[in-house]
This record gives structure tokens, C-alpha cells and sequence, in this order.
């Protein structure tokens, strides 16, 4: 008890004697674990909103169409099959045939499709789209899907035209028979016209009669029904069941519908994930590098714990508790912040009803999320613990730090260079374990910023025929995307001023005998931000290949979108330019020391 | 006896360093007045904290007088920026610290070709120039070695050739032999003797009797002032072996 309280006292009074630090520790670590914790607690969020919106609309267990053939209409058979559905065990009830067909849709001054169902004035027994404002169909009147309205700006009384003919906007709703905008072509479209693409399609509701006055040559009339099962979650069977021995007859179960709505949140999960794993690891080489230059600076009161009786034992547990203690609080404040942000990301948009519900905080997410903290601190602190653990008292007493690594060819190589270069690269190479964090760090930083390139390059190949509709599948991801590359450049750039801090520190006997041997302060500013820059060169250089690899690895294997070669090839001197920045000011304090007092602190 | 002539490479005028202020006032260098002829060896003595080190430091540019002036083969260093003074310690000043202050990472040979690469010499000429000074200071066998591999008197032997590499103005010594034992103090201050036969230029500040007695000036030093100077004759060459038997290295 008497130990476990001394470590404790210890801890506490080096987390208040350093608390910028510990402050800055536990943001890198908060930063990874609020990332995961969304990541984890999204999981079947939108299962909520979705069933709410089936419930209020007495939505389908599964919806069944028959397709028009190439060049024709239904064929009676289809219909026949399909008006059969009504009459198959199972089926309770069921609304429809309804007409389907695809038109050009203009509303202000936007080009876009439409899917143009048609339907009874009065309420069907399935499928009863819930009006969010004004009124349901009349003759001549349009509903739009809630989601696609947003999407175009289109407000009741509004109007639009479909192949060429006003209509009058009357009604906005939901439904939960067909997924909202832009989803609406992932259960299956039919677009012959070459202005209409699946990423600028939405729904719209309009009479029988008015639907079919819109079906052309080129857009054939198809049907569709809504069929409720005795058994809901025998939907899927049914579905596949009828769907099996034809082209033109398919069915979608409310399971595979709820699963295209899910779709945005799925996205949104996987970003956050990969988004957690880079920011883990960029966690992992921010706390290395404060727990680096912390150890350098402990060293002289590892030798007084010592000198005092302290073990090796007692000294390394009381570093590894102060960080760590700070995960723990750090796995704590991201699994707060993470559950009160979860809902933020799972807003259902306007094409669902309610709200996402709670994001369920379980055991296994709060044990990941607990483990991962743990974990970033012991891999970056273990390492330093020990070594200062078993440094000899009156080394540490002394205060002199490991001595530094020789790489003898690249001590021959810097001969030849400039002068800010051959300091620049002898000082890098004396820490390899801070040049790997370095280049580890930025190259962490570059892997964000070419996925998020290369997910903008799929987004405006997939969804660049919009018509300049606002998606909200791909806002929304580009907004988490953007968020998450963000972090990863501030905790990148956090990393690089206290690596060049380090660094400067740890070289400053180097540096001032450099300077007293003649090179220049601004020289030896250079150097420490070339020390930087080389390192960020490197790191660029992988992260353009990894970020890509990220990509195709969270899409499974499918096809790439590779973005233009330009940015790719600028995110190179970018990044250099950017390290070069940040540490510039590091650099020039570290230059202007005094180098009497620096080499006469070695006699002291 | 060496060939200075009276011509000043070094000079200060009223050199005062002063820190804190009120009664914490400390005047570690207290209006010095200094000249140094070319070729000429001068051992500045003293207690410690008397400003020996700290006088040394404003003479190399290390450090910017509070009042005073320090003249350097004509450029006045006082006003001198930073830029400047490195320009000036690349090509004129050849330093000597107490803790030889080599680079860890770095051989003997790598250490001392240094400040030719500093200086913008060739990697060729600059690694020549230093298996030249190795072999001068008799450590050619010792060029691959690390410091760590080094005596004290050999890592101090590296640290005058690198002071030597490019062919300064003046070489200043702070406490050259103030961590070596007796055989490695000898040592150097033989290869003192050379580089002040050779016309070398050397300001030493010491508190070693026997190294001050190489010098042709000798001035004591306290509380940052000069109290008392002595002009001697002749140096260590003749008297080695007295010294020798001083540090009781006579068998």
C-alpha cells in the first residue's frame, strides 16, 4: 500500500509540475479514442429511424416489380406473376400494382431524374408515404421524397417539370417502400434517358393516370407491389424465391431496403475506423515523442529516486503510471465524447422519420476503447521506462542522456553536402528511433490526406452526373473525412514542433559546438528544420502509396478510383512545406542559445 | 622563444560582462584591457570563477560584452551580429574546450576535418587537411577511432588538431589540461611548445602552473579583473623535463 501511494504521489506531483504536457498527452490520446468510440457505437444505429419510418407508413416487408424487357413493355406473364404475389402463402396483404416510370425532372434550374410512381389519391393497405408538409397526390399535383426535395431545394407549392410538363409541388414525404435520395436506384432502376443517372434520381409521387401519360417509348411502364408476410423476417427467402427464375421480376425485403439506408452510416463507420487506427498510431508517436523528450529531461530525478533507494522497478512503474493514468482518463473523456457525438453523425436526414436513438455504449466498446488508450501508452512509454529504469545512478545523477548513434555512411554522404544539410542529416541520424517517429508521423498524416483525395476522386466519378443536387451520402462522409484529416494534420504538426523541440534539445552541445566552430545560426536553424524536413520527405513519399492502399483495402479489393496525379505529386512539397513551417520557430529559438552557456553546462 | 611581433591580432578596450542588476550585480569580466601580439602565447591565470572562462568566451565571440570592445585581426567582434561572428570563429578563432567537446558520433578524423567543411573546404581537402593535422598531434593511428575509444589526452589532442583546421588567427584554450591526468597534461603542453615555435597564436586560460609556464605572458586574474601580469622568457621547451619531474613522471 505504502508503494502503490508513494508512485501515486510521485505521479501527481510531476502531472502538476508538467501540466502543458500532460495536457498535450492526453489530447493525442482523447483524439484516438473519441474516433474509435464512434466508430464502435454507430453500429446498427440507423436500424431506429428506419423501423420508426416503417412503422408509421405501414411499410412493406418486401416489394416486388416487374421490369419492362429491352425495347418493350411489361410482358403479360410478368404482370400476371407478379399480380399472383397477392394470392401467395404468406402474404397478408398488399397494395398495387403500381405504374413506375422514369422521367426528366427541371426545378430551379436543375437537371435531375425523377423515379414517378403512381398511385391511388386515397391510402393504400401497404406503403402509406407519411407526409412531412402539405397534402398527398391529385391530379396534377407532385409529392417529392422528402430527401430528394432537400436535395433540390423544392419546397410545397413549388414546381417542377417532368419531360417538359409543369407540375405543381403538393406534398413532401417519407417512405420506407424505397430508400431515400440518393439511394433510390440501389433497388433497382431502369434509366434509358441520358440525362437521368442513379446518383441524380429521386422519387416522386404523382396519380396512376399522371405516371403513365409520362412513360415513353424509350421509359416503359413497370409495376410495382407492396406485400406485408405473415412472417416479416421471412422476407428475404420470399424475396430471393421470387426473383430467382427471371430478369424482369425482382423483389427487395424490407432487411436489404433498411441495409441501403444504413449505407451512409456504414460509410461514415468505416472512415471513422480507419480513421481510428491512424489516429491510434499517430497517438502512439506523439506520446513516444513527449515521453522522449520527458525522459531526457527526468533523467537527473531518476538518479535522485535512485540514489534514494528507489529500485528499477519502482522508478519505471512510476513512469509507466503517470501515462499510464493519463490514457485512462484520455479512454474515459473519448468514451464521453464519443457517445455524445455518435448522434451528431447518425442523423437520419430527412428521408427517415425520429431520431437515430442512442448509440449503445456496450462492454466490448468500452473494453476496446480502454485497451487501445492502455495500449498506445505502454507501446510508446515501455521502451523509454525501462531504459531510464536501468540507467546507472550516477549517470543519471550526471544527467547525460544515451550517446548518440553513428551511421557512418551517411556521416560520409553529409561531407558533400551544404552545410545546413550536413548538419541537418548527422542530426537526424543521431536518433533513428525519432527519425522513424518522425517519418511514421507524416507519413500517418499524408496516408488521411490521399484517401480523402482518393474518396473525393470515387465520389466525383460515382456521383459527379448529380446535376449539382447536394448528396447527402457523400456530404456527409466528406465532412467526417475532412474532420478526422484534420486531426491527423494537427496531431502531425503537434508531433513535428516537439520532435524539432526534442531534437534541438537533445543536439543543443552539437549545435552549439557547430556554431562555435563557425556555422552560422542561421545555418543551424536550417539543419534542425532540415533534421524535420528529410524525415517528412520520406514520410510524404510512403503515406502517397499507403493512403491508396487504405482505400482499396477498406473497399475489399473492389475497383479504384485513383485520384488526378497532380495533387497526389503536390501533397510531396506541401508536406515539406509545411514541416518546414511549424518547425521554423523551434528551430530559430534553438539557434539563438547561448553557446558559452550551453558547453559551459557540461562543467557544471 | 617565439616569434611575436608587436603588431595586436587581439585587443579589448575596457571589456566588462556584467549580470543582474542592482545588488545582485555581477561583473564577471571587469574592464580588461588586453593586447595580443601575432605569434604571441599568452596564459591568462586565476581562481576559479574568476572570469577566466567567461573573458575567453567574449575573446572567441561566444559571447557579447556588456560594455568594452574586443578587436580581432582589425574587426571589431562587439559589433559584430551573430552571422558575422561565425564567420569569423570559421576562419580565424580555433577553439579549445576543458571537455575537448568532441562530437560523440563522429571519429577523430570526422571531428577535426569538421570545421573545413564548415568553412566550405572540399570533403577531399578538408579530410587531407585533417590526416595532416592527426599526424601532426601523433594520433594518425587513431583516425577511425570514436572519442569514446580515446584517453582524455588523446580526445584533447583531436580537440587542438580540430581547433588547427583551418588555419586560425589565434587558437583560444579555456583549461586545456583541467581533465588530464599528469602523461596526457605533458602531452599538450608539449604540442603547446610546438604550435607556439611554429608562430601560432595562443590564448590560454589555465589555472596549471605548468601550463602558464609556456606562455610569454603570464596574467592573473581576479573577480573578472587583471591584477597582475608577467612577461616570462622562455617557455616549456628547454624545461620539460623539469616539468616532468613536477608532475613526477621522471621514473
Amino acid at each position: 500500500m505504502g508503494r502503490t501511494l508513494l508512485v501515486w504521489r510521485l505521479v501527481r506531483a510531476d502531472l502538476r509540475r508538467r501540466r502543458s504536457e500532460a495536457a498535450l498527452l492526453l489530447l493525442a490520446i482523447t483524439a484516438t479514442t473519441t474516433t474509435l468510440t464512434l466508430g464502435l457505437v454507430l453500429h446498427g444505429v440507423t436500424a431506429d429511424p428506419y423501423q420508426q419510418t416503417r412503422a408509421a407508413t405501414a411499410g412493406p416487408d418486401v416489394v416486388a416489380t416487374a421490369s419492362s424487357p429491352l425495347n418493350g413493355p411489361v410482358t403479360p406473364a410478368d404482370l400476371t406473376a407478379l399480380n399472383a404475389l397477392a394470392q401467395t402463402p404468406g402474404v397478408t396483404t398488399h397494395s398495387g400494382p403500381y405504374p413506375l416510370t422514369w422521367a426528366a425532372l427541371g426545378a430551379r434550374g436543375l437537371q435531375a431524374g425523377a423515379e414517378v410512381m403512381g398511385r391511388d389519391q386515397t391510402p393504400a393497405a401497404v406503403d402509406q408515404p407519411k407526409l412531412t408538409q402539405g397534402s398527398w397526390i391529385r391530379t396534377g399535383g407532385a409529392v417529392l421524397e422528402a430527401s430528394f426535395a432537400q436535395a433540390l431545394g423544392i419546397h410545397t407549392g413549388d414546381s417542377i417539370t417532368l419531360n417538359g410538363r409543369s407540375f405543381p409541388v403538393v406534398g413532401v414525404a417519407v417512405t420506407a417502400a424505397i430508400p431515400p435520395y440518393p439511394q433510390v436506384c440501389t433497388v433497382g432502376c431502369d434509366l434509358e434517358l441520358p440525362q437521368l443517372s442513379p446518383s441524380n434520381t429521386g422519387l416522386i409521387w404523382l396519380t396512376q393516370a399522371d405516371a403513365r401519360s409520362l412513360a415513353t417509348a424509350h421509359e416503359q411502364l413497370t409495376y410495382l407491389m407492396n406485400l406485408k408476410l405473415a412472417d416479416p423476417a421471412r422476407a428475404d427467402a420470399f424475396a430471393q424465391a421470387f426473383g430467382s427464375n427471371s430478369h424482369t421480376l425482382t423483389a427487395n425485403s424490407w432487411q436489404y431496403i433498411s441495409q441501403q439506408d444504413a449505407n451512409l452510416v456504414a460509410a461514415e463507420q468505416q472512415a471513422l475506423l480507419a480513421g481510428s487506427w491512424l489516429l491510434g498510431v499517430l497517438a502512439i508517436a506523439s506520446v513516444a515523442v513527449l515521453v522522449g523528450g520527458r525522459m531526457a529531461d527526468q533523467i537527473r530525478r531518476v538518479g535522485l529516486l535512485k540514489a534514494v533507494g528507489g529500485t528499477p522497478g519502482l522508478v519505471a512503474a512510476v513512469l509507466l503510471a503517470e501515462y499510464l493514468f493519463l490514457a485512462l482518463l484520455a479512454a474515459l473523456a473519448g468514451l464521453l465524447l464519443g457517445r455524445l457525438s455518435a448522434p451528431l453523425l447518425t442523423k437520419p436526414g430527412s428521408g427517415l422519420l425520429g431520431n437515430a436513438g442512442s448509440p449503445a455504449l456496450t462492454a466490448t466498446t468500452v473494453a476496446i476503447v480502454v485497451a487501445v488508450a492502455l495500449t498506445v501508452a505502454v507501446t510508446a512509454t515501455l521502451i523509454p521506462a525501462i531504459r531510464a529504469a536501468h540507467i546507472s545512478t550516477v549517470r543519471a545523477l550526471a544527467d547525460s542522456t544515451h550517446p548518440p548513434r553513428r551511421t557512418a555512411w551517411l556521416i560520409a554522404i553529409s561531407a558533400r553536402l551544404p552545410v545546413p544539410l550536413l548538419l541537418g542529416l548527422r542530426i537526424a541520424a543521431r536518433r533513428p528511433r525519432r527519425l522513424l517517429l518522425s517519418t511514421v508521423s507524416v507519413a500517418i498524416s499524408v496516408t488521411g490526406v490521399v484517401a480523402v483525395l482518393t474518396v473525393n476522386a470515387r465520389n466525383t466519378q460515382h456521383f459527379g452526373n448529380s446535376s449539382g443536387l447536394n448528396n447527402p451520402w457523400t456530404n456527409q462522409v466528406n465532412q467526417l473525412l475532412l474532420l478526422i484529416t484534420v486531426m491527423l494534420i494537427l496531431l502531425a504538426g503537434v508531433n513535428a514542433i516537439f520532435i524539432t523541440w526534442a531534437t534541438a534539445l537533445d543536439a543543443r552541445r552539437a549545435l552549439a559546438l557547430a556554431r562555435a566552430l563557425g556555422a552560422t545560426p542561421q545555418q543551424v536553424t536550417a539543419a534542425i528544420s532540415a533534421a524535420q524536413t528529410l524525415p517528412a520527405l520520406a514520410g510524404a513519399l510512403i503515406g502517397i502509396p499507403a493512403g491508396i492502399a487504405l482505400i482499396a483495402a477498406v473497399n475489399h479489393g473492389a475497383t479504384m478510383t485513383h485520384p488526378p496525379l497532380w495533387p497526389l505529386l503536390a501533397v510531396i512539397p506541401g508536406t515539406m512545406l509545411v514541416i518546414a513551417s511549424l518547425t521554423a520557430i523551434p528551430s530559430r529559438l534553438a539557434a539563438r542559445r547561448s553557446i558559452a552557456e550551453i558547453l559551459q553546462a557540461e562543467l557544471a | 622563444m617565439s616569434d611575436a611581433t608587436d603588431v595586436p591580432v587581439l585587443r579589448t578596450r575596457g571589456l566588462r560582462l556584467e549580470y543582474g542588476r542592482g545588488a545582485g550585480l555581477v561583473r564577471a569580466v571587469d574592464g580588461v584591457d588586453l593586447e595580443v601580439a601575432t605569434g604571441q602565447t599568452v596564459a591568462v591565470m586565476g581562481p576559479s570563477g574568476c572570469g577566466k572562462s567567461t573573458l575567453l568566451h567574449l575573446l572567441g565571440g561566444l559571447d557579447k560584452p556588456s560594455h568594452g570592445e574586443v578587436w580581432l585581426a582589425g574587426s571589431r567582434l562587439d559589433q559584430m551580429t551573430e552571422k558575422g561572428l561565425a564567420r569569423l570563429r570559421r576562419t580565424a578563432i580555433g577553439f579549445v574546450f576543458q571537455a575537448f567537446h568532441l562530437m560523440e558520433e563522429l571519429t577523430a578524423t570526422e571531428n577535426v576535418e569538421l570545421p573545413a567543411l564548415l568553412a566550405g573546404r572540399s570533403p577531399r581537402a578538408a579530410r587531407e587537411r585533417a590526416a595532416k593535422l592527426l599526424e601532426q598531434v601523433g594520433l594518425t593511428d587513431r583516425g577511425t577511432h570514436l572519442p569514446s575509444a580515446l584517453s582524455g589526452g588523446q580526445r584533447q589532442r583531436v580537440a587542438i588538431a580540430r581547433a588547427l583546421s583551418n588555419d586560425p588567427l589565434v587558437v583560444l584554450a579555456d583549461e586545456p589540461t583541467g581533465n588530464l591526468d599528469s602523461e596526457a597534461t605533458l602531452d599538450v603542453l608539449r604540442l603547446f611548445q610546438t604550435l607556439r615555435a611554429a608562430g601560432q597564436t595562443l590564448v590560454i586560460v589555465t589555472h596549471d602552473s605548468r601550463i602558464a609556464a609556456t606562455a610569454d605572458r603570464l596574467i592573473s586574474m581576479r573577480d573578472g579583473a587583471f591584477v597582475d601580469e608577467t612577461r616570462l622568457t622562455g617557455g616549456t621547451t628547454a624545461r620539460l623535463s623539469d616539468l616532468a619531474s613536477f608532475a613526477g613522471l621522471d621514473g
